[in-house]
């Protein structure tokens, strides 16, 4: 079909649907929303890092002109409105529960974090609230922060409950083999490794609209969310705000979310919350300072690793303990990123009999920290790649070399960290990456660099992750609260075009246009016909919203089942028009096909003639056409693929240039290459971001935010990174109807060790700090 | 308040603000142009960049009162009626855009660049992309659509 | 931001006399670093006095061996004309450096060294190429102009109308930009005149300063060999999450010898 002119289906590389509101301005963010009547919220914000609140004075707020309200934690409590969820328990090694400290919206008596919500001010233009949240006087009675990880036990407890600062002591995998499998060991490669914290900075900044219609009791949220079916369960069934029926959750456009808009955060509820309080819309849009301050963090994990190899190279076992940092409160999926997205990845591509993780959680007064694009996967295939290569290096093995020994190569695979690898080549992706990076020309590009005074090296990550989550059984035994299947419906209309509404949620994906590719190619019609409905919960019935690169997996298996379920029905109602029996008509390109006869209806024939329904059989078949699925897949689905980075080093600045970076990923099923590589490229940036750009600092001390704003926050720019080239090798997913895995956080997983790796490689060292800034690499080079 | 009068987008167009006002707020809030976004705090992301009197600048950092009497082209006035600017074509056709926000400012930069520097190569356009910022698309497919854009409109 | 009064002075007198009469006035030039300040409520003037306009702070002229530019002339300008192209290209090539080309569109030269930000680049290139500033009230070289970190030698009420550059027989920028700000951790300019060599640090310290030691140094031979062995002391360099000042005093060290490879 591919060689089809003007072919828009499965594997086309067609422009975007969505692009031209985008293009020509005419996006609708949520911060372009205006409502009628609405008011402006502005929080007020701790400056402390840990503190009891004394007494909150709101008086002299309450005097400026045009605030309407000053509202506080103990208003909600009295409100009955409960505190924010993490929906995940994890256990302890001690089959006890993790400890979850409480999470109110506005703090009650304490803060934990700078940044905390204290209280929030209503005004009548967003200048006046501001001006108002500075009028608020907050009495705080300082205590110690804990800041530094290494350090939070015995230090001020950041909630009462967790006495030790310790929310859970988390293992997977088995000890004993694994420390038999070191007792055989000839060689063992230790790495004590720190995966720096990151924050999201999605462009778009959170904002949320909370209004209130009294005379129906029903209130509608629009808000800047991956999920926002998720959004509305956890503020009527926890926070208790309203019913599901009364509440509508709308996310319209979003600017991005890299993790960071999964969450339920205290915006959203207090601008709902105070929406009735005042009667008015209230609006809030964050400042870019308050994004830094205030959304979910992501990564900030220190690791002790020890690899076991015996005399050939080949893996016998590995061991880790890590500490991950949580921050000051639970964020709706904080538990599992560092556990059940981290431990059960440690398996990488190789073949490594025994595995042992021992994963501490732990509180600081510092940002909640949850999901960020990979959450969990990228620090363990940095862990993981780090030593792998560190091995090599001890051993002299060529790197590529001991990777190669040590793969997986036959399918289905159990790793001893719970996953079952269903599918991939890992020596395909390698063996194309090293052709295309040039691997047996290195040594001359490195003699050209040495001789004109640079130092160049190369360095790989052969990655594995985990998306598509998942079989919601599967997640549920390891302590989701939620199921993780996906919905669709696919509505055709009489005159034979289709709307689908789906529980995923497009922001910046193009799931307009995927999504519609894939109707198209199903039913044979123009893709001009498909629009695709999604992020309003009035609209879409239920779903679980975008992350985790789920939507194709998931949610396009969940819209692939709804169709062949139309297609179905199509054929009952074909045969019924052309009178022969239901199982002698084809579908194919479009059209009803009479087996054996020569009829054929179109596609939109016999949506017409579904709701025209004359002469139906009706107690065969029911008039209309609409299909719907909730779809639950098998497995988790298993992206996996070969990163390898190039990099130049002025010695004498400890400037570095990625002189090269070649990423050769397999998805499976492609439903676009333009979009899928456009992924790849943004997943890069993040991933060489972490590596040599971004890194949240918070003063050990006081903890405060050091790197608060994008003058000291380094973000990625276009002359920060070189033009990729980006290749696909192709193993379909067995797991789901379309053969999909994910493409979405790929990039961020895979490219931190190479660049990391390369910089190693080219210095000699053993070990450099990320982010690899030029002084560290300067001083790393010159033995500093 | 003052009363700020300009062209915007061929328009004329007034409203009466608070001397505080940004030149960004007075075309979301005012005049409800709202292809113009707000990224960051410290005059750094581009997303809100315009054109004032035929130059770049990030309307982010700039008052109202000081764009008084001047000639402002937003995004929304960049396409001729149905038919997009070469440079709006070229972000749509080399998948120069993923979540959109940072677009508008990136779109109006890049045909300013294009008027400055004609003749671009790729680590020129990188380097005049210093002052904006994209989350999604690793720059890549923008640098790509630059590119294509810069030379169909020198031919 | 907070609320204030905005006024467009017609005229530098204007500016002066609404200066005066304002209880904490500011002038608005390009606002490209005053605006930031001000919305994150770093600052709250009672009024903002816009000069950005004037007739009398514009211009590029070149004359004998001064070139002279008004403070209102924007860095984009400078960056871009063929007057200061050819007679001094350093100069351009250092006001195509300052920010992004956005902010170039708007900040000004004026602006920029009145506020005498320690990582600007518009001091290094007033100090190192000997520049006369003059102002509303008076001439004063620049070494007597930047005082110290957002420090200069204006009073309440006085304006920098423009500034002599002298132009030398050589001369180039180097910097090395912080990766976040892009503002300098270490930009050098280093001129040679017949009078000898000039250069100058910004980024490193609290004010821009000269490098007397390597100006001894290039007095004697102006290469990039004679300054190879001489190390800046860290001792009051400014040091921060980005750079320590060892880092930086190393750093004075590599831009230094580069500006006078280029140079040269």
């Amino acid at each position: 079909m591919i060689s089809k002119p003007n072919f828009t289906g499965i594997g086309a590389p067609i422009q975007r649907k969505e692009d031209k509101r985008f293009i020509t301005g005419q996006g609708q963010y949520t911060d372009d929303i205006a409502r009628p009547g609405q008011v402006y919220a502005a929080f007020v914000r701790s400056p402390v890092a840990h503190a009891r609140i004394k007494e909150i004075d709101a008086s002299a707020a309450l005097e400026l002109e045009g605030v309407l309200a000053v509202l506080t934690g103990a208003q909600l409590k009295e409100d009955g409105i409960a505190g924010l969820i993490c929906g995940w328990t994890v256990q302890s090694k001690d089959g006890s529960d993790m400890i979850a400290g409480e999470h109110p919206a506005l703090a009650v008596d304490k803060v934990r974090y700078v940044g905390d919500h204290v209280a929030v001010v209503i005004g009548t233009t967003n200048h006046i609230a501001r001006q108002g949240a500075e009028l608020v006087g907050v009495d705080y009675e300082e205590l110690d922060p804990v800041v530094d990880l290494e350090s939070v036990r015995g230090a001020n407890p950041v909630h009462e409950e967790a006495a030790n600062n310790v929310c859970f002591e988390w293992e997977l995998g088995e000890k004993e083999p694994t420390d038999d499998a070191f007792g055989k060991a000839d060689h063992v490669t230790k790495l004590d490794i720190t995966n720096n914290r990151l924050i999201p900075n999605a462009m778009e900044p959170r904002a949320a609209i909370g209004e209130y219609n009294q005379a129906e009791d029903h209130y509608t949220l629009y808000t800047t969310s991956q999920n926002p079916h998720v959004a509305r369960l956890v503020i009527s069934a926890f926070v208790g705000l309203a019913p599901e029926h009364k509440l509508r959750v709308i996310a319209p456009d979003v600017g991005g979310g890299f993790g960071s808009k999964i969450f339920i955060y205290a915006e959203e509820v207090v601008c709902l919350w105070a929406a009735k309080k005042v009667g008015k819309p209230v609006k809030w849009t964050g400042e870019r300072s308050e994004a830094f301050l205030a959304d979910a963090h992501g990564r900030d994990h220190i690791s002790s690793a020890e690899l076991a190899l015996d005399k050939d190279g080949k893996f016998l076992g590995l061991r880790v303990k890590t500490i991950a940092n949580l921050g000051a409160y639970l964020s709706t999926f904080a538990s599992a990123v560092p556990t059940y997205l981290y431990g059960t990845l440690l398996s990488g591509q190789y073949q490594i009999p025994a595995i042992y993780v021992e994963v501490d959680g732990v509180y600081t007064n510092t940002a909640p920290v949850d999901a960020y694009r990979g959450a969990g996967r990228p620090e363990a295939t940095y862990l993981l790649e780090r030593i792998v290569e560190k091995a090599a290096r001890e051993l002299s093995i060529d790197p590529a070399d001991l990777r190669k020994r040590n793969f997986i190569d036959q399918f289905p695979y159990q790793t001893p960290v719970i996953m079952n690898y269903d599918v991939g080549d890992y020596h395909a992706s390698l063996e194309e990456g090293l052709e295309r990076i040039g691997y047996s020309d290195f040594e001359t590009r490195k003699a050209q660099s040495e001789a004109a005074g640079k130092k160049r090296g190369i360095g790989f990550s052969t990655y594995i992750e985990a998306c598509g989550i998942a079989p919601s059984a599967a997640v549920g035994s390891l302590g989701a609260g939620v199921g993780l299947w996906e919905s669709a419906e696919v509505r055709v209309n009489p005159t034979g075009n289709v709307e689908v509404l789906t529980g995923c949620h497009s922001h910046g994906q193009g799931h307009e246009t995927t999504f519609a590719q894939l109707v198209s190619h199903r039913f044979g019609i123009p893709i001009e016909s498909v629009e695709i409905v999604h992020g309003d919960t009035d609209k879409v019935q239920f779903g679980m919203g975008t992350y985790g690169s789920r939507s194709g997996a998931v949610g396009m298996s969940a819209i692939t089942v709804a169709c062949d379920k139309v297609i179905t029905k199509g054929k009952k109602i074909a045969a019924h028009l052309m009178e022969v029996p239901a199982d002698s008509v084809d579908f194919e390109d479009g059209l009803f096909l009479g087996k054996d006869s020569n009829k054929s209806l179109a596609f939109g024939e016999i949506a017409l003639a579904a709701y025209t329904a004359h002469g139906f059989p009706t107690d065969e078949i029911e008039p209309g056409l609409k299909e719907s699925c909730f779809y639950d897949p098998s497995n988790f689905t298993f992206p996996a693929g070969c990163h390898i980075c190039e990099v130049e080093i002025d010695p004498e600045t400890g400037e570095l240039d990625i002189a090269a970076f070649v990423a050769v990923d397999d998805f499976g099923t492609v439903i676009n290459p333009m979009i899928v590589e456009g992924q790849v490229h943004g997943g890069l940036v993040q991933g060489i971001g972490q590596a040599i750009l971004e890194g949240c600092t918070y003063d050990k001390e006081s903890g405060q935010l050091v790197t608060g704003s994008f003058m000291d926050y380094t973000m990625p720019r276009a002359d920060d990174v070189p033009s990729f080239d980006v290749g696909m090798t192709v193993t379909e997913c067995p797991s789901n109807p379309v053969g999909m895995k994910g493409c979405g956080e790929a990039g961020a997983i895979g490219a931190t060790p190479a660049v990391i790796n390369a910089i190693i490689n080219a210095l000699g060292v053993d070990s450099i700090e990320m982010p690899a800034t030029p002084e560290r690499i300067w001083r790393a080079a010159n033995g500093l | 308040m003052i009363s700020v009068k300009t062209t915007v987008n061929g328009e004329e167009r007034s409203a009466d603000v608070e001397d505080r006002t940004l030149l960004v707020s007075y075309l979301r809030e005012h005049l409800r142009l709202t292809g113009t976004h707000i990224g960051c705090d410290t005059s750094q992301c581009g997303a809100c960049v315009v054109h004032v009197n035929g130059k770049a600048v990030k309307s982010c950092t700039m008052l109202a009162a000081q764009a008084e009497g001047c000639n402002i082209t937003t995004v929304e006035g960049l396409a001729d009626g149905d038919t997009l600017h070469p440079v709006q074509a070229a972000f749509r056709e080399y998948h120069g855009l993923q979540c959109g926000f940072c677009t508008p400012g990136m779109i109006m930069s890049a045909v300013d660049l294009i008027r400055r520097i004609p003749d671009l190569d790729e680590p020129t356009i990188r380097q005049e992309l210093e002052g904006n910022l994209c989350r999604c698309t690793g720059y890549q497919n923008i640098v790509k659509a630059i590119k294509s854009a810069a030379e169909q409109m020198a031919s | 931001m907070y609320e204030f009064n905005y006024k467009k002075a017609g005229s530098l007198d204007e500016a002066k006399a609404l200066l005066a009469g304002a209880d904490d006035g500011k002038l608005l030039s390009g606002g490209q670093t005053l605006l930031p300040t001000m919305k994150q409520r770093l600052a709250m003037p009672s009024d903002l006095i816009d000069i950005g306009s004037l007739a009398e702070l514009k211009g590029i002229a070149v004359s004998g061996d001064v070139l002279s530019i008004g403070a209102g002339e924007k860095h984009a300008d400078v960056a871009s004309s063929s007057e200061i192209r050819s007679a001094l290209p350093a100069l351009a090539d250092l006001a195509g450096m300052i920010g992004d080309p956005h902010v170039r569109h708007m900040g000004t030269l004026g602006g920029s060294i009145s506020n005498n930000d320690p990582a600007a680049d518009y001091p290094a290139a007033c100090v190192g190429l000997d520049a006369t500033i003059h102002t509303t009230d008076r001439s004063l070289s620049a070494e007597e102009f930047f005082v110290g970190m957002f420090e200069t030698a204006l009073s309440e009420t006085e304006i920098v109308v423009g500034v002599d550059f002298k132009v030398p027989q050589k001369a180039a920028y180097m910097k090395f930009p912080n990766p976040a700000s892009r503002y300098a951790i270490v930009g050098v300019m280093v001129a040679q005149y017949a009078s000898g060599p000039r250069v100058a640090v910004t980024g490193a310290g609290p004010s821009v300063f000269r490098q007397m030691e390597m100006e001894q140094a290039l007095a004697s031979d102006f290469s990039p060999g004679s300054i190879e062995a001489i190390r800046q002391s860290p001792e009051s360099l400014n040091s921060d999450l980005h750079a320590s000042a060892d880092y930086r005093a190393h750093l004075v060290g590599v831009m230094a010898k580069r500006a006078v490879e280029k140079a040269s």
